[in-house]
């Protein structure tokens, strides 16, 4: 039998449905795999030997009852939800089964997967380079074939960017699509959880699982995602693209430029119809984002006082400690209008900009990261360098749209992903273009060797 | 903007979040860059285009929800048992922490 743990999660379904295998040999050969590859790149910081269902890597933030939950922190290293988050409920009435939990930065903080108390994960790809992060345990899973698909969650980049350096599909659904009940917060008016699947067609389809309306998140919506698979048969013909001039300035790596610029080509030639936009506030995403962000965090993260659960907080790692003296300096006396005021208003800026740039364009392109994954080391001792590594997936958060990483091509021999961002809830539009590049190219099969 | 070692000490107490001189100094140096790279945003102009002395509204939620109301009525909750399984000390049943009206 070829391996079966090459197969996307839609042709999983396909194969066990008409019984070419079971699932006991579906869970056994990723079980083999996962043992002969997780000591090279630790993915996963907990394994499941089920026997059962569809095996998902689910992200370590997000709570699976009965099995150890540690969001990558020292602070939860005994951890045991005694509930499960909303998707791992929605994915096991679906016949998904949870073959582990992966490893990510601490409480989903970082850019490369370094921030992990449990050691960082490696990338499939050269395992001298980072796999990004946060979700850097689910992407690499994907990546190198030790699950079907995952989960990962996303507060500024932490499904796309990982899913970019990693070579697979990275889904951020839009802010309240999915319940977030379960997963542990960072920061709760930008955390979303979405999937990070080996096709755009596996997106969708967990996409469906996982939506839909949740008593116990009152910011999710009611209506089910329902993706209708249109991108094959109609294909992108007409479909208007945005570029925006501002994701092309000064620090974006002239390899990754010139693989984002053919995919655009490529774009073109299925159809569709570029036109330039402007996203004038997006160079100021940053600064905002990490006045808001650390100031949620400081208000969450008071939860921790070791009397509930968890340890003492001194056990916070460095990234976690930073964020929490950040976010309390500009909450605090005299600074709050300064800081947080003002960061919700250009919040505001940001967010009209993309309503703006959506009059003239359906989605909007362009590369998630600045450049492909980076030597472990490179940025640990300069934050601000690290923050810097999401300054093309931030804006979406704070707007609150949707955006995908599609695998389209290398440099320095390291994966690429190309952004498709789109409107509030038009999740449809973004996968339909993502479907209809993946299709059209090659990417989907490289793989990496290891 | 710097953030001297007393302001990190201040913060740090009103985080209540205990930190060791070394990242006392190292809080101070880092957060200092950070917020010099924010200071940026005071270059954003963010007063309405035909209002000058007003402002946009600032945005704190981007769903359009407001008051989602649920049914009043009582439902399963975690037992105590399973409320209690990750405390670090419990005491006849119930979470132990240290007293804050002592005599």
């Amino acid at each position: 039998m070829n391996d079966l743990t090459l197969l996307t999660l839609t042709e999983t379904i396909e194969a066990i449905n008409s019984k070419k295998f079971s699932e006991e040999e579906l869970n056994l050969a990723y079980l083999n795999k996962i043992s002969k590859l997780n000591p090279k790149i630790n993915s996963f910081l907990e394994i499941q030997k089920n026997s059962r269902g569809i095996p998902a890597a689910i992200k370590d933030a997000i709570l699976t009852k009965g099995i150890k939950t540690t969001a990558g922190s020292k602070i939860l290293s005994n951890f045991l939800p005694p509930y499960s988050a909303t998707v791992i409920e929605k994915l096991l009435q679906q016949g998904v089964s949870v073959i582990g939990k992966t490893n990510c930065d601490e409480f989903t903080m970082g850019s490369s997967g370094e921030n992990s108390a449990f050691g960082p994960t490696k990338n499939p790809w050269n395992l001298n380079k980072v796999p990004g992060g946060s979700s850097s345990g689910s992407a690499a899973a994907v990546a190198a074939d030790l699950c079907a698909f995952a989960l990962g969650t996303d507060t500024g980049g932490s499904i796309r960017q990982p899913a970019s350096l990693c070579g697979i599909v990275g889904l951020k659904p839009s802010y309240g699509r999915v319940s977030r009940y379960g997963t542990i917060a960072m920061a709760s008016s930008f955390d979303q959880i979405g999937p990070m699947t080996k096709s755009v067609a596996d997106a969708r389809l967990v996409l469906e699982w996982i939506s839909g309306g949740d008593k116990y998140d009152a910011n999710c919506r009611k209506e089910k995602f329902t993706g209708k698979s249109g991108g094959l048969e109609t294909g992108i013909k007409g479909l208007k693209i945005g570029i925006p001039k501002e994701y092309f300035g000064k620090g974006l790596d002239s390899g990754v430029e010139k693989v984002i610029k053919e995919a655009i080509k490529k774009l073109e030639e299925l159809g569709a119809e570029i036109v330039e936009v402007s996203l004038p506030n997006s160079e100021y995403a940053i600064a905002a984002y990490y006045i808001l962000v650390p100031s949620e965090i400081s208000s969450n993260y008071a939860r921790f006082d070791g009397i509930r659960f968890g340890g003492t907080r001194e056990n916070f790692g460095q990234e976690v400690k930073r964020r929490i003296m950040l976010g309390t300096y500009s909450l605090s006396s005299g600074y709050y209008d300064d800081y947080y005021a003002k960061a919700a208003k250009v919040r505001t800026l940001i967010k009209q900009d993309f309503e703006k740039a959506f009059e003239k364009c359906d989605v909007i392109v362009g590369p998630v990261s600045p450049t492909v994954a980076w030597d472990f080391g490179a940025k640990t001792d300069d934050p601000l360098a690290m923050y810097l590594a999401d300054v093309y997936t931030v804006p979406a958060n704070i707007a609150g749209i949707t955006g995908l990483s599609v695998p389209c091509g290398f440099a320095e021999g390291l994966p690429v992903g190309l952004q498709i961002l789109g409107k509030q809830w038009d999740e449809e539009t973004v996968l339909n273009a993502g479907e209809a590049y993946e299709q059209a190219t090659e990417w989907r099969k490289e793989k990496p060797k290891i | 903007m710097k953030l001297t070692s007393e302001q990190v000490k201040k913060v740090s107490k009103l985080a209540n979040l205990p930190l060791t001189p070394e990242e006392e100094e190292k809080y101070s140096e880092q957060l200092s860059k950070v917020l010099s790279y924010i200071e940026q945003l005071n270059k954003v102009d963010t007063s309405l285009g035909d209002e000058p002395t007003s402002d946009v509204e600032p945005t704190f939620n981007v769903t359009g929800e407001s008051n989602v109301m649920s049914e009043d009525e009582t439902g399963e909750c975690l037992t105590q048992e399973d409320a209690l399984l990750n405390a670090p000390k419990v005491k006849n049943n119930m979470f132990e922490t240290k007293g804050v009206f002592e005599e």
